[in-house]
């Protein structure tokens, strides 16, 4: 390996020079795209709200305590429709996504070409929108309540389970099929037999999580008229009740961290 | 021999059951949820009279949803959707910027304990409550507009990034950093050295994920009025104008889409 004489003025680095280069200019473009973006951004903003939010974040806090516990009692019935919400949107929308992912698996899929390209935007469609959004398009549709609520929660989950389970379907081990089949399974007994015994743990869990992340939403759904405990959240809020928000806002967290904790040992129990 | 075989023979072979092994608490646990379920069904009471009126707007809607109308609120569609994209971007940037020294504090096995026990309780804080609470609250600070979006952005940003830094931090590889500390480095050296190359392709998939979800929550956040296209949704759903909120959740789509595999499309080029 012949050195040549310059060797020993060379200093080590991680990169090569262009690739120096690329990199600064990576970090310039974000720098740029950042400032420009901030200008945008804050084009409306009206710096005098921004400065005088210390003392409004104070005057606030100062609203809303001590909360109203008193106001506790009205919560009962909300909070168990929010909980009805969560849970029934998550069996609708999970009776939902089974089919929808089958449909979408590469080795499941009846039609490759036509039904398989269909579940998928179907999964892709339902995961990019929100279920506030949902909610919002529904609470028009068919009405304030809670109905609305149990779908949008239900149409959002479609798109989670359905992604995880079809991905998890697609990962399945061949060999189990293939030892399924040579006992001349039909294609029912297929699925019953080989596939649905490997993903059960798998899906059993992602429905559960799923369950936990609709709880925290569905506490939301209220404000855009879907029932539940953000209805009171909204009528608190109208009304600029902040010691009842406060009140509804320890609740929510409760609840929130209650569900948690239910999901994470019932998914410890069963994986 | 004989004994085990004999009765064997008049039995057929019954599937195990799945999860509960135990026959008295699969009856309870299974029957506990099925009299929950006709609970929850009997506590929803349905108008049937508005859901059959609601039929006729969601058949408009979907008319909507197909024939999107673009160009007569192009304008604001167009404000929204700058909005939206610019409080991504800024909120992103600030987030991550701030959620790395809370990431590095409250990893246990680099900072000193009340160091950990201050970021440990950010994250907790900024996790415990969604988005929309935050907007809630941040509206009301900081008024109406694009800005309280971005703060309750990077608010957000800094829970998801700072407790997955931490985490991972905490899982580095130990010898790395004795061998850098065996060298006689400072802390900050240690830090440069031996955890920065193993935590850095983690963050940076972290990072570009953030922004996914940071472009999905800011399009919801415009409903309490943080700024974005939510808003304008929400508008044109109240002025019953489904051929512009048709147009709007097309766009939505397609740039969730856009950030989704454009983010997965960076994280595969870098890990």
């Amino acid at each position: 390996m012949p050195i040549g004489p310059d060797a020993a003025d060379k200093t080590w680095s991680k990169h090569t020079r262009r690739g120096e280069w690329m990199i600064w200019g990576g970090w310039f473009a974000l720098a740029v795209v950042f400032v420009l973006s901030w200008q945008v951004m804050n084009e409306r903003t009206i710096w005098a709200f921004v400065e005088d939010a210390p003392r409004q974040g104070a005057d606030l806090l100062s609203r809303s305590w001590p909360p109203r516990w008193d106001y506790l009692g009205n919560l009962w019935q909300p909070l168990w429709d929010t909980l009805n919400m969560a849970t029934l949107g998550t069996l609708l929308g999970t009776a939902m996504a089974v089919p929808l992912a089958f449909m979408a698996a590469r080795n499941t899929s009846p039609s490759l070409l036509f039904l398989r390209p269909v579940a998928l935007f179907i999964i892709v469609a339902s995961r990019s929108i929100n279920s506030l959004i949902w909610a919002l398009l529904l609470v028009a549709i068919i009405g304030p309540g809670i109905l609305a609520g149990i779908i949008a929660i239900a149409l959002r989950s479609i798109g989670f389970v359905g992604k995880l389970l079809y991905e998890s379907i697609e990962e399945i081990d061949e060999t189990q099929v293939e030892a399924v089949r040579a006992t001349g399974a039909g294609q029912l007994q297929l699925i019953d037999y080989a596939i649905v015994p490997q993903v059960l743990p798998a899906f059993v869990g992602m429905t559960i999580f799923r369950w936990d992340i609709n709880i925290r939403e569905s506490t939301i759904l209220g404000l855009v008229g879907a029932g539940g405990i953000g209805l009171q959240l909204q009528g608190s809020l109208n009304t600029l009740a902040w010691s009842q928000v406060s009140v509804i806002f320890a609740v929510i967290l409760l609840t929130v961290i209650v569900a948690e904790w239910v999901s994470s040992k019932v998914r410890r129990a069963i994986i | 021999m004989v004994s085990a075989v004999a009765p064997a023979a008049s039995r057929r072979w019954r599937r195990p059951p799945v999860f509960i092994k135990s026959r008295f608490w699969r009856i309870a646990i299974y029957g506990g949820f099925f009299a929950y379920l006709v609970m929850a069904l009997w506590s929803i009471d349905l108008d049937w009279t508005r859901i059959v009126q609601g039929l006729d707007r969601g058949q408009r809607f979907i008319e909507g949803f197909l024939t999107p109308d673009f160009t007569s609120r192009w304008r604001d569609i167009r404000q929204g959707m700058v909005e939206s994209i610019t409080m991504t971007v800024c909120a992103s940037v600030v987030g991550i910027l701030i959620s790395i020294p809370i990431g590095i504090g409250a990893a246990r096995n680099i900072a000193p304990w009340p160091v950990h026990a201050v970021c440990r309780s950010i994250i907790a804080i900024s996790r415990a409550f969604q988005e929309i609470i935050i907007a809630i609250l941040f509206v009301a600070m900081f008024g109406f507009g694009p800005f309280a979006g971005f703060l309750t952005l990077s608010f957000a940003t800094i829970g998801f990034i700072s407790k997955l830094l931490a985490d991972d931090i905490e899982e580095v590889d130990e010898a790395q950093a004795e061998a850098i500390r065996a060298t006689g480095a400072g802390w900050w050296q240690i830090v440069n050295y031996a955890i920065q190359p193993q935590v850095m392709p983690r963050l940076i998939g972290l990072s570009l994920y953030r922004v996914d979800i940071n472009f999905r929550e800011s399009s919801v956040i415009g409903i309490v009025g943080a700024g974005g296209i939510g808003a304008t949704l929400n508008t044109s759903m109240e002025r019953y104008d489904y051929d512009t909120a048709g147009a709007i959740l097309i766009l939505i789509i397609i740039f969730v889409m856009l950030a989704e595999y454009g983010s997965s499309h960076i994280r595969k080029r870098v890990q």
